[in-house]
C-alpha cells in the first residue's frame, strides 16, 4: 500500500494537533462552565515546601486536598465516583485556599477562613475532624485527648483512623495530633512532612 | 468489600484531554478554522452538562461527535443569519498559518474539503479524522451505512482530483506501475 495513497494519514496532517490552542479553550469552557453552575469540582494542583497538593472545591467549599503520593489521578477518580464526575482543571475556584496556603506555609497565617465542604468524611470521623480545629497553631494533642473531645475516650485508634483519611489535610490540622508518648505518630503526608509542619508552626 | 465491579466515570477533565484534540480536528474539518471553536466550546459545555446520564457502557468519542455534529449545525445557521459571507469558509488565506508547521499541504486539504457538500465532508470527518466505524457516522449523519461508506468514498475520490492534496488519482497510480 502506497503510504501517500492514505486518508487518515493525509487528512490528519492536514489537521495537526494545536496545543497551545486547545489550553485557550479548556480556559473557555471552565469560565463557561462556572457560569452556567454545571462545574461540580473545580480543582488545581499547587507547590508547596512539603510537595505537590491537590485543591478540589465544590460550589460549597474547599472538599479535598491530596498529596502527590496518594495519586492525584486516583484521587479525582474517587471524587468523580464520590461527588460527581463534573470535574474540570480550573484554577481560579481555588484562587483563595491557594492564597491561604502559601501565606501558611510562609508562617504569616494561623487559621484558615476557607469554606469547607466536609462532605467526604461522616460519622465519627467526621466528628474527630470538627474538633481538630480547636487544637491552636503551634500546639499539639494526643490521639487520646482527641478521642475524649470528640466524645468517646475509648475510640482512640478510631481517631488514628480519621486522621489517616482525613479529606482536608493541613486545612483541617491532624498534623497537630500526636502520640501519648511524645513521638509523632504517622501522617498520610508522610511523617516528614508532619515533622515540617510542626516546625512551622512552632518556629 | 464490594461485589461488583464499581462503576467507573473518568473525571470530566480526562474527557476534555483525551477527545478534545479530536473534536476539535473534526469541527475544523467539517467548518473551517473559524467556526470551528465555537462548535468546540458548545459541544464539551453541552457535553459537560449531559455527563452524568451518559450511559456507562457509550462510546465517548462518538457521543462526543454526535454532539459536535448538532453543534456544527447550530453554529453554520447562526452563521447563515449573521450573513457572513460564506467564501470565508473556502477562503484558504482564513486558515491560519501559524499554527500549522506542515508544508503547504494543509492548506490544500481543508480548502478541498471545504469545497466538498456538508454530508461528503462530514462522512469524511468522522470516519478519518475521529475514527468511528460507518454504523456510527451513519447513526450521526441518518441513512444506512452503504449511504454513509458511500458518501466518504465520493468525498474522497473529489479530494483525489486537486493535485496538490496529496492523495493520488488511481489513474495516475496505474501509469506509475
Amino acid at each position: 500500500m502506497n503510504t501517500h495513497d492514505d486518508p487518515a494519514r493525509v487528512l490528519l496532517r492536514a489537521f495537526p494537533d494545536t496545543p497551545a490552542h486547545l489550553h485557550d479553550l479548556h480556559d473557555r469552557l471552565t469560565a463557561r462552565a462556572q457560569t452556567d453552575g454545571v462545574l461540580d469540582i473545580a480543582y488545581r494542583i499547587v507547590d508547596s515546601p512539603i510537595g505537590g497538593l491537590l485543591l478540589a472545591a465544590t460550589d460549597v467549599g474547599l472538599v479535598r486536598v491530596a498529596f502527590s503520593h496518594e495519586d492525584y489521578d486516583a484521587v479525582l477518580q474517587s471524587l468523580s465516583d464520590r461527588i460527581s464526575p463534573r470535574i474540570l482543571d480550573a484554577p481560579v475556584r481555588l484562587d483563595a485556599a491557594a492564597r491561604e496556603l502559601d501565606e501558611y506555609f510562609a508562617g504569616r497565617r494561623r487559621t484558615f477562613d476557607l469554606p469547607l465542604d466536609r462532605r467526604l468524611a461522616r460519622g465519627f470521623r467526621r466528628t474527630v475532624l470538627l474538633h481538630l480545629s480547636e487544637i491552636d497553631y503551634g500546639d499539639t494533642a494526643t490521639y487520646a485527648s482527641v478521642a475524649r473531645l470528640s466524645g468517646n475516650p475509648k475510640a482512640v485508634r478510631a481517631v488514628g483512623t480519621a486522621c489517616a483519611t482525613n479529606p482536608l489535610p493541613v486545612v483541617v490540622p491532624c498534623h497537630r495530633v500526636v502520640r501519648s508518648d511524645g513521638t509523632m505518630g504517622g501522617y498520610l503526608g508522610g511523617v516528614e512532612a508532619k515533622r515540617m509542619l510542626l516546625a512551622l508552626e512552632t518556629a | 468489600m464490594k461485589s461488583k465491579q464499581p462503576f467507573v466515570r473518568r473525571p470530566f477533565e480526562q474527557v476534555v484531554a483525551i477527545h478534545g484534540p479530536t473534536v476539535l480536528r473534526v469541527c475544523r474539518a467539517v467548518l473551517g478554522p473559524v467556526d470551528a471553536d465555537d462548535a468546540w466550546s458548545e459541544t464539551f459545555l453541552s457535553a459537560l452538562k449531559a455527563y452524568a446520564d451518559l450511559p456507562p457502557d457509550a462510546n465517548v468519542e462518538a457521543w462526543l461527535v454526535t454532539i459536535a455534529h448538532r453543534k456544527a449545525i447550530d453554529v453554520t445557521r447562526t452563521a447563515a443569519r449573521r450573513a457572513r459571507p460564506t467564501a470565508e469558509l473556502t477562503d484558504a488565506s482564513s486558515v491560519p498559518a501559524a499554527d500549522s508547521h506542515i508544508d503547504r499541504t494543509p492548506v490544500d486539504v481543508t480548502t478541498a474539503l471545504a469545497q466538498l457538500p456538508p454530508k461528503q465532508r462530514q462522512a469524511i470527518a468522522y470516519h478519518y479524522l475521529a475514527g468511528l466505524p460507518y454504523a456510527d457516522v451513519a447513526r450521526i449523519l441518518g441513512g444506512t451505512t452503504d449511504a454513509a461508506r458511500r458518501a466518504a468514498a465520493d468525498g474522497i475520490a473529489n479530494l483525489r482530483t486537486h493535485p496538490d492534496v496529496g492523495l493520488p488519482k488511481f489513474a495516475e497510480k496505474r501509469e506509475c506501475r
